[in-house]
């Protein structure tokens, strides 16, 4: 039974993500994200993350994905079918891709992963929290501080010169 | 006598046990399931059914009008007749319009009003899913409107519907902040995200305890739904009517439906973290009045938002998102801040509870104090006579 709705969840997810870089409507391409986004927090439902789930939905739908299309809205020429869909860099990026596809492919397949026998902890929400502030501590604060960082710039960026 | 005073969770397992007589465990869960699923789907069109016209009432009553009155005894049945008739009006799809995301834009609006629904404890043991995520659940379901909003108003092709999104979508995320700050605080207090167990832990409503974070949420609530004072988002004389100005029949139908499943559903998130849910007089010997009480806890914070429509004139978008940024986000930080650091003294929670409505007064009395500064400097920038 798991097992179809992951592979349901799943192709939803490729088609849509295939979607995104195929079709010629950049809104479009926005909205197939946010698709391909709601078939990942199904994929976290399944595997009993329903707080990831959650706040799948909530940042990248419900954030992300509205900044994503402001800033759509704001490009020139974004519904003309005949824009080039490449421009003179398109083999590096596509190079950095692969690398990255490779690297990640690499990590995910190489690494023994520890995986718990059972059924899932009994608090995972607060299991979360405490190794938030515990064991990683660090980690959890750097990525505040970049979020910070992030604001700050755009505030200064935005700022009217006096 | 023992049946009645339980009757809700009560008829719920008589009817299992009904099912299970002539079905497989499985088809049980199944039907089960779909017949909760059914019930809180409805609840939207409920909302707009009865608070529709409850909305004309009261709205004619501050006007010193009398209101709908023709159809029914004092015109109750008036909504069935508003529904008929947008469903015999035609559908128009503008030709320019982006046809696909054009349609789908009121379903998917209406599916998040409809799914906020699923953890809100009528009762004890009546709520569709107690999620250990619930409050988060409710605040990322509500996200999702913003996307339909979006569609709505680039698809129309329409620019009064673009400025509108645009609008509608600024103030939903500027007014998301203070809203998930002063539910954060609730949560931060009871420990626990889970919409049942909030309510059993307040003993006290948590109004009482957080007028700040109260006081917050519903100026919050108001805004997310769109309503006056915030109604600048769909303004009549400016906007004609905002991101859904080009749809008709049931399509708009469908905005109108998500409009007032929006109102209820706010209204049944303050009574339920903010004036004890289903708790009351008696309701632990009777659960059964729980829903009752719920309901009439729901019904008066529909009514305190009804009373700010009537009563309020409209905002500027400026002054619009200066209350939010300026005064209700830092009110609602510092609130949060003086909760979670009062739950990690030692002492008993009556007195943890003491210390936060202290906190919060005072953050009330220093907001009210600086506001009121901010609007003397203004008036003598202005050489307005001031207030005071």
């Amino acid at each position: 039974m798991e097992q179809i709705f992951f592979i349901l969840l799943g192709l939803w997810t490729l088609g849509a993500a295939l979607l995104v870089v195929t079709t010629r409507n950049l809104l479009h391409a926005a909205l197939w994200l946010i698709a391909a986004f709601f078939g990942i927090a199904g994929i976290f439902i399944l595997l009993q993350a329903e707080f990831l789930a959650v706040v799948q939905v909530l940042i990248y739908i419900g954030a992300i994905s509205t900044l994503i299309i402001f800033a759509i809205m704001l490009t020139r020429r974004l519904m003309d079918p005949q824009q080039p869909r490449f421009n003179s860099q398109w083999g590096l990026v596509g190079g950095f891709a692969a690398l990255l596809f490779v690297g990640l492919a690499a990590v995910v397949t190489r690494v023994a992963w520890p995986v718990a026998a059972g059924a899932a902890v009994a608090d995972p929400i607060g299991r979360l929290g405490a190794d938030f502030v515990g064991p990683y501590t660090v980690p959890f604060e750097v990525a505040s501080v970049l979020l910070v960082a992030a604001m700050i710039g755009a505030i200064i960026i935005a700022r009217e010169r006096e | 006598m023992e049946y009645i005073s339980n009757l809700f969770v009560n008829l719920g397992n008589s009817w299992t046990a009904l099912l299970s007589s002539f079905l497989p465990s499985w088809a049980v869960t199944l039907v089960n399931h779909l017949v909760v699923a059914v019930l809180l789907v409805l609840m939207p069109v409920i909302a707009t059914l009865t608070l529709t016209v409850m909305e004309r009432k009261v709205i004619a009553r501050i006007q010193n009008r009398i209101g709908p009155n023709r159809v029914g005894p004092w015109g109750i049945f008036q909504a069935i007749p508003d529904a008929i008739k947008l469903l015999t009006k035609e559908d128009i799809v503008p030709e320019r319009a982006d046809k696909p995301v054009f349609n789908l834009a009121p379903l998917l609006i209406f599916v998040g009003a409809a799914l906020l629904w699923a953890v809100i404890p009528f009762g004890r043991g009546v709520i569709g899913q107690d999620l250990n995520v619930g409050v988060l659940y409710l605040v990322a379901v509500g996200s999702i409107s913003t996307i339909a909003i979006i569609m709505a108003g680039w698809s129309s092709n329409n620019k009064f519907a673009l400025v509108g999104a645009f609008r509608i979508v600024a103030q939903l995320l500027s007014y998301e902040v203070p809203m998930v700050l002063s539910m954060a605080a609730v949560v931060v207090l009871v420990g626990t995200m889970k919409m049942g167990e909030i309510v059993e832990i307040q003993t006290i409503p948590f109004g009482l305890v957080l007028p700040a974070a109260f006081i917050t949420y519903i100026l919050a609530a108001a805004a997310e739904t769109g309503r006056a004072p915030f109604d600048l988002v769909e303004a009549d004389s400016e906007i004609v009517a905002g991101y859904f100005i080009e749809y008709s029949g049931l399509k708009f139908g469908w905005f109108y439906i998500a409009e007032y499943g929006n109102l209820l559903a706010v209204s049944a998130i303050a009574s339920t973290l903010f004036l004890g849910g289903w708790r009351g007089p008696f309701a632990d010997q009777w659960p059964v009045l729980g829903p009752l009480y719920f309901s009439i806890k729901t019904i008066l914070i529909v009514f305190l938002l009804m009373w700010i429509r009537g009563t309020w004139p409209r905002f500027r978008i400026d002054q619009m998102l200066a209350l939010a940024w300026k005064v209700l986000v830092p009110l609602g930080l510092f609130n949060l801040l003086w909760v979670a650091a009062v739950v990690k003294l030692p002492v008993a929670v009556g007195l943890q509870w003491l210390l936060v409505l202290a906190g919060n007064v005072v953050a009330i009395m220093v907001t009210l104090t600086l506001m009121g500064q901010a609007a003397k400097r203004y008036a003598a920038a202005r050489g307005v006579a001031s207030a005071a």
